[in-house]
């Protein structure tokens, strides 16, 4: 079992989803969901123990599968996750268990397709964060988009069909022109081995082409101005769970392409566009920010918010140095969290009142103050306040930066001001003051099951933020390796 | 080996066009009720033929009738294919032509004839040979074009198919005569050493390839000579169309080899570019033009020329890992237009045809299983990971790669998000949209429900084998290659 554990991990929600397809009508939904938290729960057991199992010590790819897959052009099944990509893959298990009691009740027509698409979605997922041979995770890439396009197309809100088909084509010309890219780095090593990549000697020219080509699929994937607007629509439209996975899931695999791709494949290219990299990642920090604060719409708020967060991810990665880069994953992480927690907030809320305008709302502590403690503890760790796990990466890329740049820093900080401003005066418009209206008047507070799934992910923010040490500590060595990687010009 | 009566490679074909005779006398003495029974034979026959296909795979070529006729690793390929997919055609087109009144003896000896014709084009070593089988085959078509004979449409799209069609035979005839002309042979091994020893420049060759090549493009349905396409496949009865756009694309693969390859490989240098054009007006065309089709038997026609300039990626690339990128893309082709296809006479029935798009709302809310059996296979034609139809496509963009093309490649690549966007109207419709009023069930026959599920879940399915079938295409263009040299 302990090799073909990664294995196991991708296919076994894959499976559990088909199950779930095959409980059909929505009859049988019950059924459909109990099939469908089994496979969850089971499968973030199985990522644990890839946890336990997981040596921190090294920067060498663990638990590695490889099986020859498409002879004819040396594609293999080749599997194995570092440092990097295990947190990720955790992220990704916990969140889908999330994700399936968040829809428990809310979800009432299609169910059982509702709980197959993110479940095979998952499969995919963790597919990408493991897979270490590039059409492999091309294929795991791309397949992920079919199931994301129905969960917004089916579930969605009124213009989920705009959204849904945008957010779709949107990605699938960036991932196209990686595939070109991969294509041409066959050609030069005739191999599609990533880590083979690592080796191989590229001029500068071809560097800086391939490096474009990545940036296409993993620019708009994190997004990045100005290649960002398909998020908003697509968050606003899809349903929670989606934007959950969306946010807290997705936006990652951007991150980690930069991380796994672009730094070690291309460091010399890297480090030539560095300053154009940086300068969109600023860009969206305080740019994006200000838009943030100037939505009417909680959902589009908080996909603004994204946005801005995910440029400090970007920025770590490209100062280049540990803390830059360590800070930019646990960024990444906790902003999975923090991102989902709040989409679920807001879901919370709308599943009630069937609004997202923020001015729908106000004093919404006065009936329902469980949720909103919940909530609070949210709006802050999103506006990175000390003791959360926003402020950990937010402190560690803050430091990077000042390492390289001391405006750099000082720029990306006004991030820990905007974002409280555009976080807190969110929740003070929604949360706060006197009752605003007979449907405030009507709300009723949180149930069990939304308790459950908010006090989980309550407990994880708080425990990554006063104890980051676990989570940093299984990425160091492969996020020192990177950058002795990243250091080394391949001219 | 060469001996002019070992009829031994060419038992496939023999077996077939006997049988074909058989039926066509034995359905004379059968009532209506009975018709099963030529139905019956005509599926064994199919069955049958791949058998004998198969018992004869040889990657070494034996030729025989002197010369004229060829058995090798290529042909034994395309034939196991054309008749396990004529097969499938006539189970999925059963209950169809059953309620429309095409449930004749002459239906089944057409399809059957067809396929003689696309057998004898795939191992045809010979100008004459190869445009037997291919005058076999495209009067057979317009025949079961025009088959329902009271309908105007398929009329019309019998004589647009038959005129332009006999065009293009010409045009191709004359291009041969013109090659005949120069080399004094019509035997595609003697044509190929002729053309060797002659200048690339050649004004009268280039003459001469010219109308070959238009010919070949006429026959595939590549832009600029693709007029004919759209309308025969939205006039033909379904049955009809389903069989055109399925196994007559791989043997037309067949005969671009045995001609642009086999005979004028020396010329590559001067075809390529003029192939890059068709390719590139063929994908972009296709795509683009498909996006505003409300038909969805024109979308698939539109989808269809795009693939065809796909295919073509893999011809022009020059080498033998693109040639068998173009045999394997053709094979994927020819079962997603066939899933296709299948699918709009699947939700057919007496009196109404399923092929508009609209006809497809709200699938998903109708019947779960068929439109999640049409997702896989529009993901698969899109090229969207992890369908078959992306590694298709993998296949001939690393070809056109190899030879330093990248542009080509992103060209094909930025029109292939052009064509997901058409592909991804069919689900949205299916998904999305809510079904119309006064929707009558979907009803369909036991054995069409098995076909169309496999069909469509071999898209994914096939996904562990990928590889020994490329290597199979591989082994199929080697042994062509093979031939030449001895």
């Amino acid at each position: 079992m302990e090799a073909h554990l990664l294995s196991l991990v991708i296919w076994t929600p894959i499976i559990g989803g088909l199950l779930v397809l095959a409980t059909g009508g929505d009859e049988r939904a019950s059924i459909a969901r109990k099939i469908a938290l089994a496979f969850s729960v089971v499968t973030f057991l199985f990522s644990l123990s890839l946890y336990s199992g997981f040596d921190k010590t090294t920067a060498v790819m663990q638990f590695t599968e490889r099986a020859p897959w498409i002879s004819t052009f040396n594609i293999f099944y080749h599997l194995g996750i570092d440092g990097i990509a295990l947190p990720f893959i955790l992220l990704t298990t916990f969140l889908t268990v999330i994700v399936v009691i968040a829809g428990w009740q809310v979800i009432q027509i299609k169910v059982a397709q509702y709980m197959a698409a993110f479940l095979i979605m998952e499969g995919l997922m963790i597919g990408v964060f493991s897979a270490l041979d590039a059409i492999l995770f091309y294929v795991f890439w791309e397949g992920m988009l079919i199931p994301m396009f129905l969960i917004i197309g089916i579930w969605g809100g009124p213009n989920r069909i705009y959204a849904t088909i945008k957010f779709f084509l949107f990605t699938l010309v960036g991932s196209l022109l990686m595939l070109v890219a991969f294509i041409y780095l066959y050609q030069q090593s005739r191999s599609f081995s990533i880590p083979d990549y690592y080796l191989l000697p590229l001029n500068i020219n071809e560097q800086i082409l391939i490096f474009i080509a990545f940036f296409a699929a993993f620019a708009v994937k994190v997004p990045m101005v100005p290649v960002h607007t398909w998020l908003p629509d697509a968050h606003v439209e899809a349903p929670t769970g989606g934007s959950v996975i969306l946010a807290a899931i997705m936006l990652k695999m951007g991150g980690y392409g930069f991380l796994r791709f672009n730094l070690p494949i291309l460091p010399d290219a890297s480090h030539a566009l560095a300053g154009f990299m940086i300068a969109l990642s600023l860009i969206a920090i305080i740019y994006i920010a200000l838009v943030a604060l100037v939505q009417e719409d909680m959902k589009k708020l908080i996909a603004y918010s994204s946005v801005a967060h995910m440029g400090f991810v970007t920025l770590g990665f490209f100062m280049f140095n540990e803390q830059g880069i360590e800070g930019g994953i646990a960024q990444m992480i906790s902003h999975g969290f923090i991102s989902g927690a709040l989409f679920l907030c807001v879901g919370v809320l709308y599943d009630r009142m069937h609004s997202r305008q923020i001015s729908s709302y106000g004093g919404v502590a006065n009936t329902m103050p469980v949720f909103a403690s919940f909530m609070m503890l949210f709006a802050m760790a999103n506006a990175g306040l000390p003791g959360t796990s926003g402020f950990v990466g937010e402190f560690l890329v803050i430091l990077g930066a000042f390492k390289v740049n001391v405006w750099y820093a000082v720029l990306a900080a006004t991030t820990l001001i905007f974002g409280a401003a555009y976080t807190l005066w969110m929740y003070k418009r929604v949360i706060y003051g006197a009752v605003a209206n007979d449907a405030v008047k009507a709300l009723s507070d949180v149930s069990a099951r939304e308790v459950v799934f908010l006090a989980l992910l309550a407990a994880t923010v708080l425990i990554m933020g006063v104890w980051p040490f676990p989570v940093l500590d299984i990425m160091h060595a492969s996020v020192e390796n990177l950058v002795a990687q990243t250091a080394a010009s391949k001219l | 080996m060469n001996g002019i009566l070992n009829v031994t490679p060419a038992i496939p074909e023999i077996f077939v066009f006997t049988m074909a005779c058989v039926i066509l006398v034995v359905d004379l003495y059968l009532s209506k009720e009975q018709r099963a029974i030529s139905y019956g034979l005509t599926l064994l026959t199919l069955g049958v033929g791949m058998m004998l296909s198969i018992m004869s795979f040889s990657a070494e070529p034996v030729f025989t009738f002197n010369n004229m006729f060829v058995d090798d690793a290529l042909s034994d390929v395309v034939k196991i294919a054309i008749c396990l997919i004529t097969l499938l055609v006539f189970i999925y087109s059963r209950e169809y032509i059953e309620a429309r009144g095409l449930y004749k003896g002459e239906y089944f000896v057409l399809g059957l004839f067809a396929v003689v014709g696309m057998m004898v084009m795939a191992s045809a070593n010979h100008f004459l040979v190869l445009y037997l089988g291919l005058e076999l085959l495209s009067l057979s078509l317009y025949s079961l074009v025009a088959f329902q004979r009271d309908s105007e449409l398929a009329t019309e799209a019998a004589m647009k198919y038959f005129v332009l069609g006999a065009l293009a035979s010409g045009m191709m005839l004359y291009g041969m005569s013109i090659l005949y002309g120069l080399t004094g042979s019509l035997d595609i091994p003697t044509v190929r050493k002729a053309v060797g020893g002659m200048s690339p420049d050649d004004v009268v060759l280039i003459f001469g390839l010219v109308f070959v090549l238009v010919g070949l493009a006429f026959k595939l349905g590549v832009v600029p000579f693709h007029m004919w396409v759209p309308d025969v496949y939205h006039g033909a009865p379904t049955s009809s169309t389903l069989f055109i756009s399925t196994a007559p694309k791989i043997a037309g693969f067949a005969i671009v080899i045995r001609l642009l390859i086999g005979g004028l490989e020396d010329l590559h240098g001067a075809w390529r570019d003029m192939v890059i054009i068709l390719a590139v007006l063929s994908i972009a065309t296709g795509n683009l033009v498909a996006i505003a089709q409300t038909n969805l038997k024109r979308m698939l026609a539109y989808s269809a020329i795009s693939h065809m300039g796909f295919m073509l990626l893999g011809i022009l690339a020059g080498t033998p890992t693109g040639y068998s990128a173009a045999l394997f893309y053709s094979l994927v082709y020819a079962f997603m237009s066939l899933g296709g296809f299948g699918m709009i006479i699947l939700l057919s029935r007496e009196g109404f045809e399923a092929d508009e798009l609209e006809d497809l709302k709200g699938l998903n809310q109708r019947n779960s299983w068929y439109a999640l059996l049409m997702l896989l296979l529009m993901v698969s034609m899109a090229g969207i990971p992890p369908a078959v139809g992306f590694f298709a496509k993998l296949a001939v963009i690393q070809a056109i790669i190899d030879v330093n093309l990248v542009w080509l490649a992103v060209i094909a690549v930025l029109f292939a998000v052009v064509g997901a966007f058409y592909y991804l109207r069919v689900i949205k419709l299916m998904y999305f949209d809510a079904p119309g009023e006064h929707v009558p069930a979907i009803q369909a026959a036991p054995d069409l429900k098995v076909v169309m599920g496999v069909n469509a879940w071999a898209m994914l399915l096939v996904l562990p084998w990928i590889g020994p079938i490329q290597q199979l295409c591989r082994t199929a263009v080697a042994s062509v290659m093979s031939g030449f040299v001895s």
